[in-house]
Order: structure tokens, then sequence, then C-alpha cells
């Protein structure tokens, strides 16, 4: 029910835009964290179209995430200029740390970890963004430091 | 609020702005994009809470002021007032626990906070007028003249620097035609890599038929190094608002969108805030300006793909579609969203023309140089000291950019190369930093003008592994429509990764050229007709580095780990232990005081060490 509602909601907000499935998928994430499997269904019957064609997008780009993250998202930006400035062995040590890998979510639900492309903070390379905080000039060593803070 | 139907209303609120900001109330600019810049936003309202004095003390959050090395940034403005802040004075490095004193001593009163004044490297001098400093002098600031300066949340800052009356000049005094012509005359090109001319394209868009078109920015900066258009939306957003609506005007648009990447949050809540205001405004909507004229824009955000920054894709993003480029022509200009002629424009671009409107073409061709007109925004990051966003006239050279403006490499490394355009782009050894920077010289050299992104590369990065990394990113972010570019770059990928892990074989660079050119010949897009030029460019121009690494098994900057260990240069060694804290698995073994060395049996070459070292000893 609650899913049904929202997705109704949101696609009045959305007014006479006549695009609205990925803004509607960008707010399902926001909300849920993910895109429940159940919403796909609720989706289609409201905008006319099929799940297929719905799981095409979803799967497209790599914003939406098919199953749910940890309590907190690690975002090692993976841009140029990070890289350069060593943002492989900030990941390496965050991940070791961890003891996951890109994509993957720790035991405890925690923490999800991921690397993006540049998030635009080159100046303060390398960057690692934990949920919407931005940390930067980060190196390998620091990385336990900043976990540390979200528990 | 009363919508704005004349030149009157329009002046009424400059004036009334602008004698507010002379009345004596003083405005403290802060970098709010700064790491570590709302924070000391927050803390110097604070103080200005404490002390009482909101009424004369106004803290005005504010975009990227371009010196992002040494932020958190506060601007102390100088007596002529806000227009000339060129003048006044420049804090770096700011910290929350500097905020009351500067609001006592340099905003209350005239002193000058000596150990805040940027301190000059090469003469150890503090320097205490912004346009003194060297990162500053060299620039011409034209499309960031108002960006760190005006607070981007308030139309009428924008307003009361003489915004919207270029809007205001087309839709009362010229046709389309005539402002299509004016901006032809300018010459602009289009500032999002490809370089065509603004001009032609409203031209073309103009003379296709039908009632309905379109009139899109391009925000989806995907390079990766890049962050221009992200300093511009968020540091002044209602000029890209006015660059559209000029747009909309000549092509005949009535409605646009602007595709901005979902990674950029400020930007997106920025971009949301200035459209909302311009509606009240009556600058956006129904018959702006009282005339029949009407254009309203809507916000889409991208989802995460870079193959979103080409245009047909970027439709099909719009369209609820995976965003995949289609073969053109047709070109969106004559069949683009929703079948309808679509005009895109990158963010820098629209930026760009409220200054043209208002100054002429006349005077715009009077800067940069033949067939490259105007200004161009340059994000400096990588290993070069002044970090920033930067604007400089076109026709200057790299080595101004890179080492009268960005300072050099950093931390006395010696520069090795620039790579100039992202992934579509290529990589500039120093004999070529004497180029004038122009779309048609950089292509000749060998790389690309691209976006703007200028990442610096010292002797401490490998080019085969910067060639490997972009390559790699291209193969990721290949939507998988064309063969060429999917499996092409898979195979490209596989090839580089061989040759930095010391299994290079004979002939490696050869089928590497062969694939390259054959991926660049065939792909349907952009994104893979471009993404081999990272791989020739180095090639052409380090090509001992990829024979070292496959006939020698050598990486010559030390740095593709397969091929490294890592060991103290006891000569360089100066026994600081800056080292020793660095390393995340204690593999640096002794003491401060002591020369180290280095446990190549817990050593996870993850560099931290080197990037720590200030005398270079660890190789």
């Amino acid at each position: 029910m609650e899913y049904k509602s929202f997705i109704s909601d949101t696609i009045a907000q959305l007014g006479e835009e006549p695009n609205k499935l990925i803004p509607l998928l960008q707010q399902v994430q926001e909300k849920y964290g993910f895109i429940p499997e159940e919403t796909v269904d609720i989706i289609a019957q409201n905008l006319n179209l099929s799940a297929n064609r719905i799981y095409g997008v979803m799967t497209f780009y790599a914003q939406f995430k098919l199953k749910p993250c940890g309590k907190h998202l690690i975002r090692v930006c993976e841009g140029t200029a990070c890289h350069i400035k060593g943002a492989e062995g900030v990941y390496e040590s965050i991940s070791g740390k961890l003891g996951i890998h890109e994509g993957e979510t720790t035991a405890d639900d925690n923490f999800t970890l991921e690397r993006v492309p540049c998030v635009g903070c080159c100046h303060s390379a390398p960057i690692v963004v934990v949920d919407s905080d931005y940390h930067g000039n980060t190196s390998a060593n620091m990385a336990k430091g900043i976990l540390e803070n979200y528990k | 609020m009363n919508k704005i139907t004349s030149i009157e209303q329009l002046e009424k609120i400059q004036q009334e702005k602008q004698a507010l900001w002379s009345s004596g109330i003083k405005l403290v600019p802060v970098c709010g994009v700064c790491i570590g810049g709302q924070k000391l936003a927050q803390a110097m309202r604070d103080e200005v809470t404490r002390q009482n004095i909101a009424d004369k003390v106004q803290i005005v959050e504010t975009g990227c002021q371009g010196f992002c090395k040494m932020g958190p940034l506060v601007n102390i403005l100088p007596p002529e007032g806000i227009s000339q802040w060129q003048n006044g004075t420049l804090y770096t490095k700011v910290k929350v626990e500097d905020a009351a004193e500067i609001i006592s001593k340099s905003v209350m009163g005239p002193e000058v906070i000596e150990r805040l004044l940027y301190k000059n490297a090469k003469t150890n001098q503090r320097i205490p007028v912004i346009k003194d400093i060297p990162f500053y002098s060299k620039q011409s600031k034209y499309v960031l003249e108002r960006c760190g300066v005006i607070n981007p949340d308030d139309i009428t800052d924008y307003i009361a620097w003489g915004g919207y009356q270029a809007a205001h000049k087309i839709i009362k005094t010229m046709t389309p035609e005539t402002v299509i012509g004016e901006v032809t005359q300018s010459g602009i090109r289009g500032r999002g890599g490809a370089g065509f001319p603004t001009g032609i394209k409203w031209k073309f868009c103009r003379q296709s038929p039908g009632p309905d078109k379109f009139m899109i920015c391009n925000a989806d900066e995907g390079d990766p190094g890049a962050f221009m258009d992200r300093a511009v939306l968020e540091g002044d957003p209602h000029s890209v608002l006015e660059g559209m609506i000029i747009g909309a005007y000549a092509i005949g648009a009535n409605y646009g969108y602007v595709y901005v990447r979902a990674e950029y949050p400020l930007a997106v809540k920025r971009v949301r805030q200035a459209i909302k205001q311009a509606k009240e405004y009556g600058l956006l909507g129904n018959n702006i300006f009282g005339s029949d004229f009407s254009f309203d824009i809507g916000i889409k955000m991208g989802a995460g793909a870079f193959v979103c920054g080409e245009e047909t894709a970027l439709i099909s993003s719009i369209e609820d579609r995976r965003g995949m480029p289609r073969p053109r022509p047709p070109f969106p200009v004559a069949v683009g969203l929703r079948g309808k002629p679509t005009c895109i424009n990158n963010v820098e671009t629209l930026a760009n023309l409220a200054n043209i409107i208002n100054k002429g073409a006349k005077w715009y061709t009077g800067i940069g140089t033949e067939k490259n007109y105007g200004t161009k925004v340059f994000s400096l990051a990588g290993a070069v000291r002044n970090v920033g966003l930067v604007e400089v006239p076109l026709g200057a050279t790299l080595q101004e950019l890179i080492f009268d403006i960005g300072g050099g490499a950093e931390k006395g490394r010696k520069f090795k190369a620039v790579q100039l355009g992202g992934p579509s782009g290529g990589c500039l050894p120093e004999k070529l930093l004497d180029i004038k920077i122009g779309y048609d010289s950089l292509i000749q050299a060998g790389a690309i003008m691209g976006s703007g992104g200028v990442i610096v590369i010292d002797n401490k990065s490998c080019m085969v592994e910067v060639a490997r990394y972009f390559t790699s990113f291209c193969q990721k972010e290949s939507c998988g429509k064309c063969t060429p570019c999917r499996i092409g770059l898979m195979r490209m990928k596989e090839l580089l990764e061989r040759i930095t892990s010391g299994e290079g074989q004979k002939g490696d660079i050869e089928l590497l050229i062969e694939l390259a050119n054959s991926i660049k010949d065939t792909s349907l897009c952009g994104l893979g007709q471009t993404a081999p030029n990272p791989v020739l460019s180095t090639i052409r121009q380090f090509r001992h580095e990829y024979e070292a690494h496959i006939r020698e098994k050598e990486c010559p900057a030390h740095y593709c780990k397969p091929l490294v260990k890592f060991m103290v240069d006891t000569d360089k060694c100066k026994a600081c232990g800056q080292c020793i804290p660095a390393c995340p698995v204690e593999a640096v073994k002794g003491k401060k005081g002591e020369k180290v060395t280095i446990d190549v049996t817990l050593c996870t070459k993850c560099r931290s060490c080197i990037e720590a070292c200030p005398f270079d000893a660890i190789v």
C-alpha cells in the first residue's frame, strides 16, 4: 500500500511532464535507498509501460540500485585527478579494512562500498564521499579514521 | 512579487540592491563549496549574531571563487564595493577558529590579518590585494566574473549586476534573426568540447520547420577531472538561465530543460532555486516582459551515465529510455527531443551569451585570437600546485595556464605531461607547452580542447597506466550498442593491463594502434570515436615508456605495481619521519630522526609514503 500511494503521489507531483519514468525511479530510490522489486510492477501499471522496459532503464544507469545498501554508503572517487593522486591506494585500504569489494555490503549492513567516476571535487583529490559528507585530500592511512565516525 | 514587465522595473531592483550594497552594510563573501567552506560560513554567521551586528555585516555564502587549493576562502571587499572585488583582500585556508578575529579586525575594523594572506611560494611574500596574486592576475574573468562573489540563491544579486538586461534587450528590441546574427558574428564556439559555432547551430534550429522546439542546457559534465560547469551552476546559475532564454528566443523554443548530473546535488538545488525565483519575477513563464514570448525550464537529472553527454544519448535519457546514441544525421537541430527540433548548448556557452548581447559581438571578438574568440574556463587539477578554476582568453599558452597561473608541478616534482579533454583527449609533453590554446591548435598537437578539464601529470605517474585508466573508464561507460566500442575497448584495455603488469609482448604497441584506429573509424558516436585518443597520444609522445614496460619489464615512473619494489634512497632521506604514520600497514620501519626502511613483505605499494615524502626519497 505504502509503495502504491508514494508512487501515485509522486506521479501527480511530476505534473504535465510527459517523461516521468526516470524522475520517478530517482524519487523511489531517494525514499527507499534502492528500487524494491514490488515497485516495478506498480510503476509499470501507473505509467502504462512494461516491466521489461523499466528494468531496461534501471540496469542501464549506474544510479539505480536493485538491492538495498548498508546504513552508510562509501563512494571512493576514481576521477582522473583522484587517480593521479592515489585513489587506488585509498580504495584498497578501505576495501581491506572492511573486507568487502566494490558493490558489496558489510555483513553487519553498516557500509556499502562503491567506486564512482568524478564527483567534481578534483581540487581536493583524492575524495571519499560517505553518505553526503565529502572528505578531501585523503590518503590510504586516513581512510580508517574516516570510517570511525560512521558507526 | 509583481512580475517584471519593463526595463524600469528591472533597473529599480538593480538600483535598490546597489543602494543596499553601498549603504555601509558590509558584505563578506565566503566560498561555500570548498571543503570546510559551509562550516566556516556558519561560524562566521554565528559570530555576527554573537556580536549582534547583523545590521552591519552580511555573510554571503558563494559558489567557487576559483583558488580551490587555498580554500576555504574569505573575501574582504574593498571600499569601492563588490564589483571591484579584485581590489579586495583574500584570506586563504581560513579555519573556523579564525572567524571571530576576521569579523572584529578586518570586517568591522581596517586591520589586515597577515597570516591568512596568500604567500607567494617563490618570493615568500604575503600578497594583500587579490589582483596581485599571480593566480588571479593572469586571468580574464568574464564567465566567472560574479562566481564566488554574489549570493547564487538570490536573483536580486544577479539583477544588481545587470542581470536579465540582455534578455530584455533581445525580447523587446531584437528579432530572433538579429540575435542569431549577433551571436554568429561573435564567433563563439560550443564550449562543451566540439567547438561548433553556436550561431550556426541556432540558425539551423530556427530554420527547422515546426511550432514546437526545445532548448536544452547540457550540464552532464561527465569528464572525470572537470568541474567548470558545476562551478558555474553553483556560483552563478542565473547567467545560465538567461543564456537559455536568449537561445530559446532565437530558435523559437517555448520549453527547455537543464540536464544536470545527479552527482552534483548542490548544483541541482541551486538551479532549482534559480528557476523558481525567475518564475516568480516573471522572467520565465508566459509572456516574458509582457511580450508574446513564453519560455519555461524544467530540470532533468542524469542517472549516472557518461555517454549521456552525447546529445542524442542525452535526448534518449530525457525521453526515459536507455541513454544510447543514434546515428546522425538527422541532427537534433532537425529531429531532436520527442522528434522536435532541439538545440543543445553547454553550460559555459550559455553563460557567455548575456555578455555578448550586452556588449556586442565586436567586444567579444576583441578577446582571444582568430577563429577562437572569447575566454575558456578550465579546471586545473592533478599534480599541479594551484589547483582551481581559471578563465583565460583563448590564445593564451599552455605554459601560461599551467606554470604562470597553475604554479607548475607541486611538491617540487617535475612536470611530465598535461592531459586535456578527458577520456576523449590527449596528453601533451613539456616541449609542446608553447602552443596557443585554441580548438584547432590543440587538435593539431594531438589533444583536444574538450570541456576544459586540465590534468597535470608529474614524473611520478606512468603514461601507460594513464592510458589504461582512460581506456578502462571508456570501456565501463560504453553503452554497448556498437561492436567496435563495446568489444574493441575491452581488447585495448586487456592489452594495456598486460603491458602494465609486465607481461607485454613484442608487437603489442602496433596492435594497440591498429585497434585504436579501427575503433575510431567505425564507432557510432563520439564516445567510441574518441576513446582511443589517450592511448594514441601517449604512444605518440611517450612511446619509450611503453617499450620499457614491454622489453625491459620496467616502469620508468616506478608506478606499475607488478614492476616495482618500494625502497628508500638513503642519500635523499632526511629522517623527517613523515612517511611512518602515512603507511596504512606499518611497512615503513624506523622512527623520526632515523633513516627509514621499507619492509617489502608488508608493503601493499599503495604509494601513501611516496605522496607523504617531501624529499622524493622513496623510489
